[in-house]
């Protein structure tokens, strides 16, 4: 039996690594996810099998409850909070981790948990010293880790959702409270090593402190590095696990964690590598060298135009490249962009979509949407091959898009944008830009573009403005 | 506690095997993502979102031993179960939804 479970296990594994491996490419994706979700199933089954497992009813019973909420969780989830909902459910996932790790505090003082592992090491001497302090640092990091991943991951959500603000926040000695949290924690597992009579309120104290500093290392992150950020906090997520994996001496954990972890880790630095930042300046919260300064005065003057004379001129060009932002899917504006694209092709009019890495709040955000709204694929082109084609493009429709597009990335060396690829939309014939208002973008930066001789300003709801256009192109 | 560095060589030849394991699971991590598409790191995301739900396993093994343990034990270990629960199953069906959305069309 022992023999069996090892091997399904093996097997849940080898899901694990190829839905991964699916789920990167498109035409593999959906299987890879289907492969991944089969390796978990079989591994929580096979664990279910475990020979003396009591609390069966217990068991099952938490297993149909987690099962509906997540499903209902997951089917009410618009499009647009994808980012909040992958958020809430990482920042679960932490928790839980961090509660499992506390159980076995609890059972290690007050349960029979101790003289088992007293039991387990007698007789090892000095190894059985070694084995004690990996086990305690070990089930203290999964604590720690688990609490920070948990309070991050929700206030990351609440960032997204706007109901905190997306602004870096910031107070007076930011920096040595948040650093002086972590040291604390590190000084705290010492503690309870050297002296282990006290160990109980440390414990206690080190969960509320990794609590609180879950919510310190996410305040000073401003809203357009949340990606990262969740990113992020998977990885964390994935760590936890991989620590309980080493708790209860179970491969499938330890290894399904690791693989997280790493990927984890890796697809956040793609991120910044996206944003041309680097992951340590994202998590200190700092923008380049110039700290979130306002960039330099905006001299010159916004043009504004209606909606009937920007129809005329996208219906009478050849080439259109459509910029979408977060503007776009705040106002879930991805059906009517996709009914005006269509317009605009029957029309004769060649209309492409380019895709900055980062806009939206997450990357791949904008592919997800217009994939909603039924634009096809092909029509989707990333930064690199879009880029080149700006200057023969007649019109760009800048769709609630604001700093991916920011010429001062690229010329303006004070700019807290500076340095970050952007679309070379400043090189087209016309830009058009639909916006709610003159506010600065995400970075909290002006933005040239908008004062650019060649750009016309259209303000309003993306989806107002947008279903506007439609109506003028079609009575054209 | 006793303690003799006569036993480190010991300790770390017991070690070994499993930082060979682990680093390897690391490479494997980065590798098997290397070449993945902007589009698609969203969903990856969030898959790996979902399987970082393994720890629900942890949860099992937990509540399946508690019979004999303090009755927090069973409460914690229940409520982190229906969490890593809510993560894997809402993991996977979010990521669901996501990838049906990149069904070629036409």
């Amino acid at each position: 039996m022992e023999t069996l479970m090892e091997v399904g296990y093996l097997v849940a594994l080898v899901c694990f690594v190829l839905g991964i491996k699916g789920m990167s490419d498109p035409a593999t994706s959906n299987r890879g996810n289907l492969v991944l979700a089969l390796g978990m199933g079989l591994a929580v089954l096979v664990t279910l099998f475990l020979p003396g497992l009591s609390n069966l009813p217990y068991i099952l019973g938490s297993l149909v409850l987690g099962s509906v909420i997540g499903l209902r969780m997951s089917g009410q989830a618009k499009m647009t909070e994808m980012p909040q909902m992958v958020s809430l459910l990482n920042g679960f996932g932490g928790l839980a981790a961090a509660l499992v790790a506390l159980a076995e505090v609890v059972d290690l003082l007050y349960g029979e948990g101790l003289l088992r592992l007293l039991t387990q090491t007698s007789g090892m001497g000095s190894m059985g010293s070694y084995y004690l302090v990996f086990y305690i640092v070990t089930l203290m990091i999964s604590l720690s880790v688990g609490g920070i991943s948990f309070t991050g991951s929700v206030l990351a959500m609440a960032k997204l959702d706007g109901k905190v603000s997306g602004q870096p926040i910031r107070f007076p000695m930011q920096g040595l409270v948040t650093n002086g949290l972590l040291l604390a924690q590190v000084l705290l597992i010492v503690g309870m090593i050297l002296a282990p009579t006290y160990a109980e309120p440390m414990v206690y104290l080190l969960f509320v402190l990794s609590l609180v500093y879950g919510v310190l290392f996410v305040l000073p992150i401003g809203g357009a590095d949340m990606p990262v950020v969740i990113s992020f906090l998977n990885s964390l997520t994935g760590l936890t696990a991989a620590t309980t994996g080493l708790l209860f001496d179970n491969r499938a954990m330890l290894m399904g964690g690791v693989l997280v972890g790493a990927s984890g880790v890796y697809l956040t630095v793609l991120m910044c590598n996206a944003m041309n930042r680097t992951l340590g300046a994202v998590l200190l919260g700092q923008f380049n060298a110039s700290g979130g300064g306002a960039g330099r005065e905006m001299n010159g003057q916004i043009r504004e135009i209606g909606s009937y004379d920007a129809a005329v001129l996208l219906a009478y060009s050849s080439r259109v490249v459509v910029v979408p932002g977060y503007g776009m899917a705040v106002a879930q504006a991805q059906h009517p962009m996709h009914e005006l694209e269509k317009l605009l092709v029957s029309k004769g009019v060649e209309c492409r979509y380019a895709i900055h890495p980062v806009a939206g709040r997450m990357p791949g955000h904008m592919n997800v949407l217009l994939a909603e709204a039924d634009v096809s694929y092909d029509l989707l082109l990333e930064m690199e091959a879009i880029n080149p084609d700006f200057p023969q493009t007649d019109v760009v429709v800048v769709v609630g898009a604001n700093d991916v597009v920011n010429p001062a990335a690229e010329n303006d060396p004070g700019s807290p944008v500076y340095g970050m690829p952007i679309l070379k939309a400043y090189q087209a014939k016309n830009i058009i830009v639909i916006k709610r208002s003159m506010a600065a973008g995400y970075a909290g930066v002006e933005n040239e573009l908008f004062y650019d001789p060649k750009t016309r300003m259209l303000f309003g709801d993306a989806k107002a403005v947008l279903s506007e256009l439609i109506q003028a192109v079609k009575g054209l | 506690m006793e303690w003799s560095l006569q036993d480190l060589p010991t300790l770390i030849n017991s070690v070994l095997p499993h930082l060979y394991l682990l680093l390897l699971a690391v490479f494997l991590g980065i590798e098997v993502i290397g070449r993945v598409p902007q589009v698609l790191h969203t969903p990856l995301m969030s898959g790996s979102n979902a399987l970082s739900g393994v720890v629900v396993v942890g949860s099992i093994l937990l509540v399946g031993k508690a019979d004999q343990a303090p009755w927090p034990v069973l409460v914690l270990g229940c409520l982190s179960l229906v969490l890593a629960t809510v993560n894997v199953v809402g993991g996977f069906a979010v990521t669901g939804r996501m990838l049906n959305m990149f069904r070629k069309k036409k």
